[in-house]
């Protein structure tokens, strides 16, 4: 076992606590755009971080390879590279790998203040889940019943690959693993960031981001979010304050927390619940936000029973304290506040295109002229969906009666 | 409801020595004393007896000795017999238990298992009282380093205060001590060329004349924050934490909110003065950075801006973020540090030692080179000069003295501050009782503690060798642990005594 | 530093006495950090002759008028950043457009008047001046708002507001109108007043009693208190060209403390007290 936790927490913290400013944008038709607004979002937020750490996800960016899985990985050293490159080989069909394109890390500013223009060697890798693999995890599956069996247990087969690269092999770490997506983080301010990886020559459809204010300075590039595991993808800003809680629940159902963030552990909730539970996408956010008993008790009873029901199956999973997520997946943009509102999210509409900030300046970098904006309000997910449609707080209320 | 508490206190007068004069009956703002005319006896009432020693220290013939109760309940290591009383006692009131002064709990205290150094042989060590001995310390940011240019330095110093002592006065507000207590810190401070904190009642309009030695305080109830209090201070202190309620509000109850505390806090006569648990602009690190670079802007950026945070689990990794959050001083305040009122049960059961939480952070914000982007003040039981000169030994650049001052002026820690009838008129509104203290009476006490304590530093000081207050900061070579084990060794980052 | 002086942009409708020219000044904001902005906005205030500062490009810049003390107008086109007038006293300050969180935190003295939304905190911890805002507010506005003296802060929002609205009040005037609820629709904050020991809050439209926190008592308005409400919309009405009566026609519910001191009987000093009936932890207790 690696200690990737003696890499992300060299004090042995309890957890790496880090706060931030988030970014999110999608056209609900699909269609695709450049990264440039999203780090021209970023920029005007510049405060709100603290030069430690920056990151986009963008979904859509690979059609030429989207029935793969592609692998984004950073290496600290050939070895690394070496032996996990050997490693894919043997788990995976490779078909095909390349450097990721880059600027020059110095004139990008990257690496913050202790490795100052310096980058890890970043490598992304289009692979597929052997057929003879395939075959033999769904011969020994119990559950014969499910639909998409296949990709689901190619899936899990992809997130015990990915597990094993972090926590196994030295030097490398996988920044993220879904298809047709990819994660681009790194340490430094995110529009250096978004720059540094040329952001501007991607073309997707959903893009979310973040800008990290940690309280070290462990300048590492894996420690920077989204954190992201198969298509999920998450930016947060605020603290779990219930993480040790949580973790110790994700950790029984076969999530190792190596990083020890509370970010982690809101991914690897969202996995559980969503694709391996498969409860839908406003259910998971009452799971995380749950309404207060006192609202609880207010509601008819078809309803109260259903969240007495989330409240008490998913109690470990409620995240406590304050926080903003924008959770996403191919498909699906999810913005969450804490039940009490204690970190803000704003919400932008114009036409096809869902915004999700946390300020609303940002938003208006972008787009000067908006349908609609509003503050959300805490535990209500905006829920941005393929197909046109944006569901509102309110909506997903009727949706979950 | 009959009370079932079992008075704490006995009385024991000498009745041959009584004359009758009837101080004690005026002094004691608890109502225990009282004189009967048809038997010319003075008679007291055990129960309301909070041990204060008011009465025992201004009897002038000495008739008068207060004791521990000798009632026994019996012995039992677990039920201890102040276990029972709060059980007693949350069954008469439902309420929260409410006390004053600082965590009185028998756990370690550090300061007491370190030793310091001093010179034998291979170098000397320094009189004191013939050679220079600096102890001018210097509060605010430090640069990481100094540019020149064709010989010519062009580095912008960052906005710092200096003091003469690094010992200074903790935040405690009007309202929580009386006018006459916070003049006599106020006037303290100026004497001796070092700071006081307003704590965050505000800042009476006439004590704006001592603006050079006054820290004040942005705190989550915003009493009387206006730009003025801002900009006519030293330094503004952000305060989320206090050393003996860590996560929770201060909470000044109606009837010490008198018209002038009202006037000072900006809030209405007679009503509570609320300070909720957060900052409600605060709840999140960035947001702290926002209230930081928000005062430097309402200051224009020429007073250094501290941070004040209760010593807890994670206060290394919480001060790192502050220093990067923009904090030019930050205050850690430890669980023994002193209040005016706290919930009993977090004063002793929240937070941990100064001492450690000290260590720690020093070593965090060295270990990330950025130890130089802000001073560390610190909280949280002081007692003597040794207390203070080890803390400087462990990384602090000054340390806040707050019930060691408090002592200084004829506290007694009875810990009834919060009830406001403090007999020796420190911690009372009412005026009768408050002018019992003279303010410049106290004001030389204060003086003559600080100076006593600063000569004491300078005597230690010059027995390591050291001429010169920045040499100890942070040398932990010349400190040793004594009966301490290897997890406590390694969080203060010292040796054991003969390693 | 500056963009030239003149005739800054048009004045919007309904801006009450607002018109370019003399004594105007213009300043672009694009691209400046925040830093840079309020350093000259402070200069020109300063400056003899200059009554108006009309600001242009405004995006996310924090902090703008925090701290500005002195008589001028400032005129801000765009979207400020957070702490707008944080602890400002005496300017007036108008938003075309939304502001963000921290809006009037801790002001002393002045008027901000914002033509769109404002974020969370709204007013936080305000002890003077107005604040008018034409949309909604998020959540925690009005938070410990209080008053002193003559000091009486005014916070009006013509929309409605998240959870905790005026939680820990102590005291001012916080009004929320509803303009733009549907008809028989509520308003959308929970816990309003939590802990509310001082000021009142008077709502038109529809609250149900489960939204208020405990700490908060119903009535209806008193005649002086419909006084107070009528000035406070009559200069809404006027700044956002609303017709006074149609806002003054719908009821007000007026929210008070219950008691100076909520949580009197939460706390005991822990002496013996024969008189004392354990009912402390009374009807005050927060939810």
């Amino acid at each position: 076992m690696k200690g990737l936790d003696r890499i992300t927490n060299p004090f042995n913290d309890d957890k790496v606590i880090s706060n931030c400013g988030l970014f999110g944008m999608m056209s609900t038709r699909g269609r695709k755009f450049s990264g440039r607004d999203v780090i021209l979002a970023m920029a005007n937020m510049h405060d709100r971080g603290n030069g430690l750490g920056g990151g986009f996800a963008a979904y859509g960016i690979y059609p030429e390879y989207e029935d793969c899985y592609a692998l984004h990985v950073m290496y600290e050293s050939m070895a690394g590279k070496e032996q996990t490159e050997a490693f894919i080989r043997t788990a995976f069909d490779l078909v095909h790998d390349e450097e990721m394109p880059h600027r020059d890390p110095a004139s990008s500013r990257v690496g913050g203040a202790y490795t100052a223009g310096t980058a890890p060697i970043l490598w992304r890798y289009f692979v597929r889940v052997p057929e003879n693999v395939l075959k033999d995890m769904i011969r020994e599956d119990a559950r014969k019943d499910i639909k998409n069996i296949e990709e689901d247990v190619a899936d899990d087969y992809v997130v015990k690959q990915v597990m094993t690269i972090d926590t196994q092999i030295a030097d490398a770490y996988v920044f993220s693993s879904g298809k047709n997506m990819g994660v681009f983080k790194g340490v430094g301010y995110p529009e250096d960031i978004g720059n540094f990886f040329c952001l501007e020559e991607y073309s997707g459809y959903l893009w979310t981001a973040h800008g990290r204010f940690p309280t070290n300075t462990q300048a590492w590039w894996g420690g920077a979010h989204p954190f992201s595991l198969l298509d999920w993808s998450v930016v947060h800003n605020g603290e779990i304050s219930s993480y040790g809680t949580n973790r110790a629940f994700l950790e029984m159902h076969g999530y190792y927390c190596c990083m020890h963030t509370d970010t982690e552990v809101i991914a690897y909730a969202v996995d559980l619940l969503a694709r391996r539970h498969r409860l839908p996408m406003d259910i998971v956010a009452k799971v995380l936000a749950p309404p207060l008993w006192t609202a609880i008790d207010r509601m008819p009873g078809p309803e109260r029973r259903l969240h007495t029901a989330l409240r008490l199956t998913y109690p470990a999973l409620l995240m406590n304290g304050p926080f903003t997520i924008i959770i996403a997946r191919q498909g699906e943009m999810i913005g969450l506040r804490d039940r009490i509102q204690l970190r803000p999210l704003v919400a932008g509409i114009k036409d096809d295109m869902l915004y999700l900030s946390s300020e609303e300046a940002p938003i208006r970098v972008v787009c000067p002229e908006l349908d609609e904006t509003w503050t959300v309000k805490g535990g209500e997910p905006i829920i941005g969906r393929l197909g046109g449609r944006v569901i509102t707080g309110s909506e997903s209320r009727a949706a979950a009666s | 409801m009959k009370s079932y508490l079992l008075p704490q206190f006995a009385v024991y007068r000498d009745d041959d020595k009584c004359i009758r004069c009837k101080v004690c009956v005026r002094q004691c703002s608890f109502g225990v004393h009282a004189y009967d005319d048809e038997d010319d006896e003075i008679r007291s009432n055990e129960s309301a007896c909070v041990g204060c020693q008011r009465c025992a220290t201004l009897c002038p013939t000495g008739a008068l000795v207060i004791r521990q109760h000798p009632h026994e309940f019996r012995p039992n290591a677990n039920w201890s017999e102040e276990m029972l009383l709060d059980v007693k006692r949350k069954a008469e009131t439902g309420a929260v238990t409410i006390t004053g002064m600082g965590n009185d709990k028998p756990h370690r205290v550090y300061w007491d298992h370190l030793l310091l150094n001093a010179s034998q042989v291979t170098n000397p060590s320094i009189d004191p009282l013939r050679e220079p001995m600096e102890l001018r310390t210097f509060l605010g940011r430090k640069p990481d380093g100094l540019v020149f240019k064709d010989g010519r330095l062009i580095t912008d110093m960052p906005p710092q205060v200096m003091i003469e002592t690094p010992i200074i006065f903790s935040a405690m507000s009007y309202g929580a001590i009386s006018y006459q207590a916070q003049l006599a810190f106020m006037q303290a401070a100026q004497e001796l060329g070092t700071l006081c904190n307003t704590g965050e009642g505000g800042w009476p309009m006439d004590f704006r004349r001592f603006g050079r030695n006054v820290i004040v305080q942005c705190a989550s109830g915003r009493f009387g924050v206006d730009p003025d209090y801002l900009n006519q201070a030293a330094i503004v202190e952000i305060k989320i934490g206090q050393g003996a309620k860590p996560g929770i509000g201060g909470h000044l109850p109606g009837e010490k909110v008198t018209a002038a505390v009202a006037a000072t806090r900006m809030i209405p006569e007679g009503t509570d003065a609320l300070s909720p648990a957060p900052q409600h602009d605060i709840y999140s690190i960035e947001d702290l950075s926002m209230l930081i670079y928000a005062l430097k802007e309402a200051t224009n950026y020429e007073k250094p801006i501290s941070v004040k945070i209760a010593a807890v689990h994670n206060a290394a990794a919480i001060a790192s973020g502050m220093v990067r959050a923009g904090a030019d001083i930050i205050a850690v305040d430890g669980f023994r540090g002193g209040t005016g009122a706290a919930p009993r049960v977090i004063r002793d059961n929240v937070g941990i030692p100064t001492e450690l939480a000290l260590a720690a952070i020093d070593e965090r914000l060295r270990r990330e080179g950025i130890r130089n982007r802000a001073s560390i003040l610190v909280a949280g039981g002081f007692r003597n000069s040794a207390d203070i000169i080890k803390a400087i030994a462990l990384g602090a650049d000054a340390v806040y003295i707050g019930t060691a001052a408090l002592v200084a002026m004829g506290c007694t820690l009875c810990q009834q501050c919060n009830t406001g009838k403090c007999a020796w008129g420190i911690t009372a509104q009412d005026p009768y009782i408050a002018k019992r203290l003279n303010p410049d009476i106290a004001t030389r006490r204060l003086v003559n503690l600080v100076r006593a304590w600063t000569l004491e530093i300078k005597e230690m000081l010059g027995g390591m060798g050291i001429n010169s207050i920045e040499s100890l900061r942070g040398n932990r070579l010349h400190l040793r642990g004594i009966g301490l084990q290897e997890w406590e060794l390694e969080v203060l980052g010292v040796k054991g005594a003969g390693q | 530093m500056l963009d030239g002086e003149g005739p800054g942009p048009g004045a919007r409708p309904g801006v009450a006495g607002v018109a370019p020219g003399a004594g105007c000044i213009t300043l672009d904001a694009l691209g400046r950090s925040y830093r840079e902005l309020n350093r000259t906005l402070r200069a020109l205030t300063a400056r003899r002759g200059v009554s108006r500062i009309s600001v242009t490009n405004v995006l996310g810049q924090r902090y703008i008028g925090t701290g500005l003390r002195g008589e001028i107008e400032v005129m801000l086109y765009g979207t400020p950043g957070n702490d707008l007038g944080a602890f400002m006293d005496g300017p007036v300050i108008y938003v075309y457009g939304n502001a963000q969180d921290g809006v009037g935190n801790t002001m002393n003295s002045g008027k901000i008047v914002v033509y769109g939304n404002a974020g969370d905190i709204a007013a936080m911890s305000m002890r003077g001046g107005k604040i008018f805002i034409r949309g909604n507010v998020g959540s925690r506005s009005a938070i410990h708002m209080k008053e002193c003296g003559e000091k009486r802060p005014l916070l009006v929002v013509g929309g409605t507001a998240h959870d905790f609205f005026g939680e820990y009040m102590a005291g001012g005037t916080a009004i929320l109108l509803g303009l733009n609820l549907g008809p028989g629709e509520y308003h959308k904050a929970n816990f309003i007043g939590t802990g509310m020991h001082g000021g009142e809050i008077f709502i038109r439209g529809r609250v149900d009693p489960y939204q208020l926190g405990a700490a908060v008592k119903i009535s209806q308005p008193a005649e002086d208190d419909m006084r107070l409400i009528a000035d406070a919309v009559g200069e809404f009405a006027e700044l956002f060209g609303y017709d006074v009566d149609e806002i003054m026609h719908e009821n007000f519910l007026k929210l008070s403390p219950k008691s100076l001191r909520p949580f009197a009987g939460l706390y005991h000093a822990g002496s013996r007290d024969d008189s004392y009936n354990g009912d402390g932890a009374g009807e005050c207790l927060g939810e």
